[in-house]
Parts: C-alpha cells; sequence; structure tokens
C-alpha cells in the first residue's frame, strides 16, 4: 500500500476546537472528496461545517434526501473515485445499514461517523452509547467491520484521519464510535504539521473482487479508468459476475471478507493501559466514559485499592487478548457503559475473573463518583 | 456509429431475460442510441437497483456498471456523477426499483435536476418475485398480490417526474424502437435530469395472470393501450381508463 505524507489541513500546534470540528478538519487532512450527510441530532454541526469548509478545499458536499440515500451516494463516490463519508446518529445509523453492508460487500472504502444516542428508536438525542454492537452485528450477514472509539477532541481528530487510511488499506467500512460528549466538547488538541495518508492500490487489469490470499485485500481500480467494472452486491466472483447460486462463490467471498479483518486483528487493534502494572482491579471503559474511569481509578488509588483501566480504543475487532490477558491478571473488572450492557458481553466471555457492569442510560454521561463507589463494592 | 450495437455486449455473458421479455428489446435500443451517439464507452456508467431491469446493464454491458441496494441506484448514481461529473451516468432500473421502493430517491434527483438519465424498465409488476402489484400496475390487472384486480391507481412516472422538475421525460414501449432511441440519445444530449420509461411487456407473469397466453397477446395488449400525446391532449380523458400516453414531455 503506497503511503504519502501531507500537511494538515490548518496549522500545525496548538487548538482549542469542539469535536465536531476536530472531525471535520481530520476529515479534509486525510483528503476525504465527497461527504454526503441528513441532519440529525447530536451531529448536525458536522454537516453543517462541512457545507462551508469542503467547497474551500475542493471537496464533495450533498445534504440528501435521508440517511439512506446519504450513505449510497458515498459508496458511488468511492467507487467512483474519492475518499467518502458520512456522520450520523442513532436512527439514521440503523437506516444507513443497508448501504453500509453494500459497501461490505463491495469492498467500497467508507468512514461512518456515528454521534451515538441513547435509543431505542428516536429516544434521546443528547448523549449515549447505543450503538456499539449495531456497529458490529447492525446489517444483515454478520461481516465483521472495524470501529474505533475516541475519548477526547484530540482523538476525533487523529482517529477520523486513521478512520481513513484503515478504510482504504482494508477496503472496507470503518466506524468513528462518537458521542455528543466528546463532539460536543472544546478542548485542547495538537494539530500535527504532517500526517500519512494510505492510498487505494491500482493494478490495472486485476481482478477487483478476489486474491490468491484467503485474507488478501485486492487492487482497487475506479469507474472511468476502462476497466469496465461488474459491482454487485450479490454474492460475485473475483472479477465481480453474479454467482448467486453457487456454494462455493459465496463460502470464498465471505470467509475473505471475515479473515481479512479477523486475521489482521493484531495490527488493529488498539488499547491504553492506565495504572495497570499493580492493579488488583481494572476498569474496562470506551469513548467518553474512559475518562470519567480513569478519574475514578485516580480517586481509588489515593484511597489505597489498586485499581487501573483498559481504554478499549478499538472496539472492533474486539481486543480478546488484551481483555483476556487483564482478566488473568486481576481480581475483577468493572465495565462502565452508557446503555444498559453492551461491550460487558465481549469482555465477560474472554475475561476468565468476575466482570460485572456498570450501567447507565439515561442521556448523561457516566461521572467518576458513581464508579468510585461501584468500583468499592467490586473491590471489597 | 457502427451499426453494430452488440459490440458494447459483455463477452462470455448469457442474456439473462425470459422468451418474449421487453427488457431484452431495451436493452438494443439502449446500446443502438449509445451507439449513434458515438459515446466513449470507457467514459459512461450504468448504475442498476434489484430486479429484472437492474440485469439490463449488470451483467450485460461491458462498460463500468454499479449493481445496487434495492431502490437505491438512484442516490449511488448520484454520489458517483457528483464524485467524478465526467462521468456520463445512466441508471437503468424497473419500475418496482424506481418508482415503489426508490420513488423518493426519484423525486429527489429531479428537484435537484443531477446531470444522470434515468431509464425506467416499466413491466407493470414485481417480475424477479414472481409477479405482484406494484406502483405501476394498471387498475384491474391482476398479480398474485391482487388476485382480485388491482383496485389502485398506477404512477404517471413522467408526469411525477416533471412536476417534480425533470428537464425531460419521455415514455415510449419498447414496440416503437425509433422513438424510444431518439427519446434515449436526447435525454443522454439534455445536461441535467432526464427520464425515459420503456413501457416492457412481461409475459412470463404479467401476461401469464392476465390471461395473456401467447408473447404476442401480451404485446397486443400493450399496443393497446398506447395513446399519443397528442391523441390524449385532444380527447376527454375517461376516468378509470388504462392508458400508456406517449411521447416526449419538456418544456415548451
Amino acid at each position: 500500500m503506497a503511503v504519502r505524507t501531507v500537511r494538515s489541513s490548518i496549522a500545525p500546534g496548538r487548538h482549542f476546537l469542539s469535536g465536531a470540528d476536530a472531525i471535520v478538519e481530520g476529515a479534509v487532512t486525510a483528503g476525504c472528496g465527497y461527504f454526503a450527510g441528513y441532519p440529525i441530532t447530536p451531529t448536525t454541526e458536522v454537516l453543517e461545517r462541512i457545507a462551508v469548509r469542503f467547497p474551500e478545499v475542493g471537496a464533495r458536499f450533498m445534504q440528501m434526501e435521508d440517511e439512506i440515500a446519504s450513505v449510497c451516494s458515498c459508496v458511488g463516490a468511492s467507487w467512483a473515485g474519492k475518499k467518502a463519508m458520512t456522520v450520523t446518529s442513532g436512527p439514521g445509523f440503523t437506516l444507513m445499514q443497508e448501504g453500509i453492508g453494500h459497501a461490505v460487500m463491495t469492498e467500497a472504502p467508507l468512514v461512518v461517523i456515528d454521534g451515538q444516542r441513547a435509543g431505542p428508536s428516536t429516544g434521546q438525542v443528547t448523549v449515549g452509547a447505543g450503538d456499539v454492537m449495531q456497529a458490529r452485528w447492525g446489517m444483515h450477514g454478520g461481516i465483521p467491520t472495524i470501529a474505533l472509539s475516541p475519548w477526547s477532541v484530540q482523538e476525533l481528530f487523529d482517529v477520523t484521519i486513521q478512520a481513513f487510511n484503515l478504510a482504504e488499506r482494508y477496503r472496507t467500512v470503518v466506524f468513528v464510535m462518537a458521542e455528543a460528549a466528546t463532539m460536543h466538547l472544546q478542548e485542547e488538541l495538537e494539530v500535527p504539521a504532517e500526517v500519512e495518508l494510505y492510498e487505494r492500490d491500482k493494478a490495472p487489469g486485476q481482478p477487483p473482487f478476489g486474491c490468491d490470499s484467503p485474507d488478501g485485500v485486492p487492487p482497487m481500480p475506479s469507474f472511468g479508468e476502462g476497466e469496465k467494472l461488474l459491482v454487485t452486491a450479490s454474492t460475485h466472483d473475483a472479477r465481480g459476475f453474479r454467482r448467486t447460486s453457487d456454494p462455493g462463490t459465496e463460502r470464498v467471498l465471505a470467509s475473505r471478507l471475515h479473515n481479512k479483518i479477523m486475521m489482521h486483528a493484531p495490527e488493529l487493534v488498539q488499547v491504553e493501559a492506565h495504572l495497570l502494572d499493580d492493579a488488583d482491579y481494572a476498569f474496562i471503559a470506551y469513548g467518553f466514559t474512559a475518562r470519567s474511569a480513569l478519574s475514578a481509578a485516580r480517586t481509588l488509588r489515593g484511597e489505597g485499592v489498586k485499581v487501573g483501566l483498559l481504554r478499549l480504543r478499538t472496539l472492533w475487532p474486539f481486543p480478546q487478548e488484551a481483555v483476556a490477558a487483564l482478566g488473568c491478571r486481576v481480581r475483577g473488572i468493572l465495565v462502565p457503559e452508557m446503555n444498559l450492557g453492551q461491550m460487558v458481553h465481549p469482555v465477560a466471555a474472554a475475561a476468565t475473573c468476575p466482570v460485572v457492569l456498570h450501567p447507565q442510560m439515561d442521556g448523561t454521561v457516566i461521572y467518576p463518583q458513581p464508579l468510585v463507589e461501584s468500583m468499592r463494592r467490586l473491590a471489597s | 456509429m457502427t451499426g453494430d450495437w452488440k459490440r458494447f455486449l459483455r463477452p462470455g455473458v448469457t442474456l439473462p431475460f425470459c422468451p418474449g421479455c421487453g427488457h431484452r428489446i431495451l436493452l438494443r435500443h439502449l446500446l443502438t442510441a449509445v451507439d449513434e451517439l458515438d459515446l466513449d464507452i470507457d467514459g459512461m456508467l450504468f448504475v442498476s437497483g434489484i430486479g429484472c431491469g437492474g440485469w439490463i446493464p449488470s451483467p450485460c454491458i461491458n462498460a463500468d456498471t454499479l449493481h445496487c441496494l434495492h431502490g437505491r441506484a438512484i442516490p449511488f448514481a448520484v454520489g458517483a456523477k457528483t464524485a467524478n461529473p465526467a462521468l456520463t451516468t445512466l441508471v437503468v432500473s424497473g419500475d418496482g426499483d424506481l418508482a415503489d421502493i426508490g420513488g423518493n430517491h426519484l423525486i429527489h434527483a429531479a428537484r435537484r435536476n443531477i446531470d444522470i438519465t434515468v431509464i425506467c424498465a416499466n413491466n407493470m409488476n414485481y417480475g424477479m418475485t414472481g409477479g405482484q402489484v406494484c406502483a405501476t400496475t394498471p387498475v384491474g390487472a391482476v398479480t398474485h398480490t391482487t388476485p382480485s384486480g388491482n383496485i389502485y391507481r398506477p404512477f404517471d412516472l413522467c408526469a411525477l417526474v416533471r412536476a417534480a422538475g425533470a428537464r425531460y421525460a419521455a415514455r415510449y414501449a419498447v414496440t416503437q424502437g425509433p422513438q424510444l432511441v431518439s427519446a434515449i440519445k436526447k435525454a443522454i444530449g439534455i445536461k441535467g435530469f432526464t427520464f425515459v420509461e420503456a413501457i416492457s411487456p412481461c409475459p412470463t407473469q404479467f401476461g401469464r395472470q392476465n390471461r395473456l397466453d401467447n408473447v404476442k397477446d401480451v404485446y397486443a395488449y400493450i399496443e393497446s393501450l398506447i395513446v399519443p400525446r397528442q391523441a390524449a391532449e385532444a380527447s376527454a380523458t375517461i376516468p378509470g381508463a388504462v392508458r400508456l400516453i406517449t411521447g416526449e414531455f419538456e418544456d415548451e
């Protein structure tokens, strides 16, 4: 995969930005050439900012008639050669699942920013982490995706760029599982002078949907390059011919789509260990909630309880090995979530120690103090 | 122009249509139009949805093709065209795909005057799933989901897209070859949203359920419904009458 270094879209150094603006500048820096979206709280700020920012840099912006049209037009733009992105929240994320499946099946690079809500349905428009399982299991077929979980304005910038790189590298959909708590946050971030970008592999004449390796990523041509592409989300062979009645073709395609993510989990998964070296107990947390968990861990250490935090920067593929290893080292794990228990399930399946959920689903963020109390109970 | 429309067929592909299907005739008219326009096929993109109509370009046409989700061909095409305006972008799909599940996208693309040409292969029912009622089924027609006859009025798709802002719309049956080829050429040549509705007989599903037992009976039935636009405008409208007003609909 070709890598190219580009300058950041805004001046290097310290900035004071909202999370929404950090996403937009991350997308501009990553070379996003097409954005389509539909207004939905709490992510409309991104749409509005892009409507101003993209024309300044020669990128295309469309406000479509709904979220279905938004994500589908992004897949069309991706096949036409542009890096594409959309942004939405819970109800829109649900509407987008079929289009996300098309991108996964045709291996079209796509970035989806999800400013999650609590849900279900229209639910609350404020704060939640209602979609972390939907990111993995929302589309029918159950093919693995990549989902990243930023916890700060800095990471909304960094992770958005990383999402474009991973989408190009693996020819798949990458989710940035944001939350209103971080998107509406204003805080400092450090903008690097330069970032590295992955560029789409080109190999004229080569099959665009198959390769020798069972976990490989084929090169990706675009429309207009004379390749006479057959792009379909129905079961297809390496050249794109539909073979919907052939068990062998489906087996080869589905398993490669699965393997190209799961067999590369070691290079995809990112976790962050805080105060874990001598910990007896641990939080496992993600997104904004991890900030409160870290604060709670520090408070508890002040009381003499050895608590640490394993922060999941990658939600999918799930950090199986890191969680399993931690589960062997500590006496108990507490999983705080802004839902009634989603990521706690793979954590409990991976860890051998007791795993306890701290759920909160009311449209507000989880503060550190209730986590201190929950962890005290677990440790007593 | 070479007169050889078959040069645009994808090598090795057996045409996937039933005996007597109008879609095969529409494919020929479409490729004849491309040939007569002397377009560079490598600069064209054919986008289609799910259903029999979606198979007209994919896999039959040897060009860039994008076979989409059911009903979503138009937004995929909008994205591709916006991302690369140099692509001459055509959507070729069925009536159920474009007018039922995808109806909202159809009117919004017309409203925005997106520079694409939409060709609707209208066979008046859902053919691929076995013949169910759709938004273009004539009143009274029998389908598997209207066993006593359809009670709902069909869309006049040309009037619909014109009301939504389409620069140009035309309707002809696939039996009206020269007019249909001419309309497709004109639609592709106009910058902005254009729409061509091709009435395409479906002997296997629509014909069989409506006692049109032979292929020629289905074609005779379609031809019996055709009323040229000028004649239609000169006569009084009979409420509930099943008729297909053919012609071009555009700004004077």
